[in-house]
């Protein structure tokens, strides 16, 4: 372990809730949207036990639609959408660009206040009473007849808005501004790429939410008649405006997932990343794209059918992109040096699920066929293969991947093999059947429902316990790691990039003198063959 | 309209299967035969241009024909053949409501004749409903205040029980929204029909309340009235008086007792007041179906809507647009 580093730095609470070092403010996100993924997780594994029976024994109705509402609200607003960008984002965009620290320091500490401050707002709505409109906030219903803490909850959210729009102003400016010499655009880690197609959504969609939930807000108070029809406005106009920031947070979601990926395949590879300017700019037409269909979320909801045919047209274009990652992805291993590493085993799972995931967009996006599965358990199952089964998959390869870096110490690898393998078996246990499901007409959000759905229920409630213990297992031995970890030195898996030139944990200004670049990206060579001693 | 579903659901479900095994297996051989005990130095290949090209496009080409067979398939959901059976559904916080032309109501049952196209004509009371009945692949919001009804029609080709649920989320008892479709053999549906309880026909029920609210008094058809002539105005094209022309359906018709001042009919003045909160869903559906059937005559005039010709007291009639239109005193029940 390097003598000096930035977690012993300095010591006390003050040096962590006042710090401006980038890897601390990574530090304090990664706790808190970890308890938030506990609490998320929490109320995911109530819901799978209440659904164990048709007639739904655990929780009343109303309670049951405040756990699925407040499940989605913690693991899309605080966990999902912070979850890379905010913790291996912030730790290593600095880093990856051979910068000191992000752009804005203290923006970055701000958004860790306004982030918690947002997350206390919403859960004191959740034990206040809790909120029952779902994660989606549909008008009439939230802003007249919900009797829930909906302003509460839209004012937490408002805040968690805010600190995800800094985030992505700080960097972009940093990845403008901040690159070390001969770090040109091309030169750049996939995943700097990535983080920069999020931030851009992050800034330009971000404020749409704050202003409709804002919209919100306001009409359940000063009943303003902006959504309410009784007062002359327009239901429908609400998910045009939810969804043009909802659709591209899928987006926020699941792009720094492909840049962690982007680096890991590589890395456990030991080659470049195949068509590195496709998988670049793959990313930049998924966000450019990614803010033209949201209309899809609308095809029951009275769309025009021209409308309905553009959405679906462009859904379609939008899968491309994601196809070409995943190609490159795969041909990246083509005559590779290939190891089984925890985070490899992550990357393995990734794509199958990914594949999964991204492929029955499609049948959402065909229009005709929308019709039946929208509002089903294929629309659930199909963005939980992408959230959970992408994402989650993705953070977790990244937090293995990079935990040497942020710790020093590496993980214990038999037990995060063993952990990766149940996620792996747990998620498609769950999941998996709720395609079935939807498919056989099993609507979303039913506290209750016919008989013969039960047995896939059964089923998918029984993955879920598998799921949560294949979560539970790397928040002990990380902890354990901590301690008793292997010391990892600089650079343990022999990667490319400029994080990995520096110590692990890197010290306070992360590198000694200011990095030079004079080679192209993700370039292996012999040297860094005999530093791969965990490889 | 469920096997022209069904038949793009496994054409996807095959592409899908195609692709996933397609990048798991080629994952799995690489991952075992470039492991790095056998394959320790790994060869630098950047990339292959025309191969990344033609995994871009050949996805687009498959996916452009999704796209094409989809929205082909969706023109056919949206559009209710001609001549189809007119039903009238109102979802409410937590039930859907029916009512058949002939004045038949039901409660979360909804009784069809098999082998005919049934065209849903659908509103809200409240909240943002979803009438969905997954034997049919059928599905669509009802949404308050809106000035287009809902539409959804199917056909149902065997008789049976089938589920009827609500999709969209709408509060507490959402999942208790549910009911059936039943699909009876036409001669059981006439003699179910036949024997359910009305209150006359819907278009009689509307007659009535146009008299009642005062409608009569302004559409009274002749050249010096105040308000248009109503009488064969349904699916005709209505000159406005911003100049527009539109044809005057079912939004139309509601959105002209909701919020009058919106479209005027040239030649008129903005004079009508709203109706807006002073008639129930019902109300206006029954007032829409009284128009409907006002082909060419005068409102109020010698020629009304058969109420309840039905010697049965509380029987319903056949569905209306068969029934005579003579005169004849409006029963109550």
């Amino acid at each position: 372990m390097p003598e000096e580093h930035y977690v012993n730095e300095d010591y006390g609470i003050r040096s962590w809730l006042l710090t401006k070092d980038h890897k601390r403010i990574a530090i304090l996100y990664l706790i808190s949207i970890t308890f938030f993924f506990a609490v998320g997780g929490l109320m995911a594994t109530m819901i799978r036990v209440h659904l164990l029976t048709p007639t739904g024994n655990l929780v009343s109705p109303d309670n049951y639609n405040k756990l699925f509402t407040m499940h989605g609200v913690m693991m899309v607003f605080f966990f999902l959408v912070p979850s890379i960008p905010a913790t291996l984002g912030n730790f290593l965009m600095p880093l990856m660009v051979g910068a000191k620290d992000l752009a804005f320091p203290k923006i970055n500490l701000a958004s860790w206040y306004i982030f918690m401050i947002g997350g206390a707002i919403t859960l004191y709505a959740l034990v206040a009473g809790g909120v029952d409109t779902g994660w989606t906030f549909y008008t009439p219903f939230s802003t007249v007849y919900s009797n829930t803490h909906v302003v509460t909850a839209v004012i937490g959210i408002f805040f968690a808005g805010f600190s995800s729009i800094l985030t992505g102003l700080n960097f972009i400016v940093t990845v403008h501004r901040m690159r070390a010499p001969g770090l040109t655009w091309f030169r750049l880690p996939l995943f700097v790429w990535s983080m920069y197609a999020t931030s851009i959504i992050m800034m330009l969609g971000t404020p749409v939410i704050a202003i409709t939930l804002s919209l919100v807000g306001l009409e359940r108070v000063f009943h303003l008649g902006i959504f309410n029809p009784a007062l002359g406005g327009d239901p429908v106009l609400f998910q045009h405006m939810f969804w043009f920031y909802s659709h591209p947070a899928v987006y926020i979601m699941i792009l720094p997932g492909m840049g962690a990926i982007s680096e890991i395949v590589s890395t456990f590879s030991r080659k470049p990343v195949f068509g590195y300017k496709f998988v670049a700019f793959s990313s930049l037409a998924i966000a450019v794209f990614g803010f033209l269909v949201w209309g899809h979320h609308l095809f029951t909801a009275g769309m025009s059918i021209y409308a309905a045919l553009l959405f679906s047209l462009i859904s379609f274009l939008v899968a491309i992109p994601s196809a070409i990652k995943t190609f490159a992805w795969t041909a990246t291993m083509y005559k590779g040096s290939i190891s089984y590493k925890t985070p490899m085993l992550y990357v393995f799972g990734f794509l199958g699920l990914f594949c999964i995931g991204g492929l029955t967009g499609l049948f959402l996006a065909a229009v005709g066929l929308d019709i039946h599965m929208q509002d089903t358990y294929f629309v659930v199952a199909h963005f939980h293969y992408i959230m959970v089964g992408g994402m989650v998959m993705a953070y977790l390869g990244g937090l293995h991947y990079w935990w040497p870096k942020m710790t020093g110490r590496m993980y214990p690898e038999a037990w995060a093999k063993l952990s990766a393998l149940i996620v792996f078996v747990g998620f498609n246990l769950t999941f998996f059947p709720q395609f079935i499901l939807g498919y056989m007409g099993m609507p979303r959000r039913y506290a209750t429902y016919p008989p013969e759905f039960q047995v896939l229920h059964v089923l998918s409630t029984a993955g879920a316990s598998i799921l949560a213990l294949g979560y539970l297992l790397p928040m002990v031995y990380f902890i354990w790691s901590l301690r008793y970890g292997q010391v990892a030195g600089p650079n343990p898996w022999g990667a490319t990039g400029l994080e990995w030139k520096t110590t692990s944990p890197p010290h306070k200004h992360n590198f000694d003198e200011t990095p030079v670049v004079t080679e192209e990206p993700y370039n292996y060579t012999p040297e860094l063959e005999r530093e791969a001693r965990f490889v | 309209m469920a096997k022209h579903v069904d038949a793009l659901y496994f054409f996807i479900t095959a592409v899908v299967v195609f692709f996933t095994l397609l990048v798991v297996t080629l994952v799995a051989i690489f991952a075992v035969k470039y492991r790095r005990e056998k394959h320790p130095v790994a060869v630098p290949i950047h990339g292959n241009i025309p191969l990344e090209i033609a995994w871009s496009l050949i996805p687009l080409a498959i996916a452009m024909v999704m796209f094409v067979w989809g929205g082909w398939l969706y023109f056919k959901l949206s559009t209710p053949p001609a001549g189809s059976m007119e039903i009238y559904a109102i979802g409410k916080q937590w039930m859907w409501k029916f009512e058949h032309p002939n004045g038949t109501r039901e409660i979360n049952e909804l009784h069809v004749p098999v082998g005919r196209d049934v065209k849903m004509i659908m509103t809200s009371q409240d909240v943002i409903h979803s009438f969905f009945v997954p034997a049919f692949r059928v599905k669509n919001d009802v949404i308050p205040g809106n000035e287009r009804y809902s539409v959804a029609w199917f056909n149902a080709s065997k008789a049976g029980e089938y589920h009827l649920f609500c999709a969209e989320y709408c509060g507490t008892l959402h999942s208790g929204m549910i009911g059936k479709v039943v699909a009876m053999e036409p001669a059981d549906f006439e003699r179910w029909q036949s024997g359910g309880g009305g209150e006359g026909s819907m278009a009689a029920s509307g007659e009535k309340l146009f008299q009642q609210l005062g409608c009569i008094t302004c559409h009274r058809g002749d050249a010096g009235a105040r308000g248009p002539n109503l009488a064969g105005v349904y699916g005709s094209t209505v000159q406005l008086s911003d100049g527009r022309k539109i044809v005057a359906d079912d939004g139309y018709i509601r959105e002209s007792i909701q919020n009058p001042p919106a479209k005027i009919v040239a030649g008129f003045q903005p004079i009508m007041p709203s109706f807006q909160g002073q008639i129930s869903e019902e109300g206006i559906l029954q007032l829409l179906e009284y128009v409907k059937h006002l082909k060419s005559q005068t409102p109020g005039g010698p020629e009304t809507v058969a109420p309840n010709s039905n010697a049965v007291p509380g029987a319903t009639n056949l569905p209306n647009q068969q029934a005579p239109l003579t005169a004849a005193p409006a029963k109550k029940k």
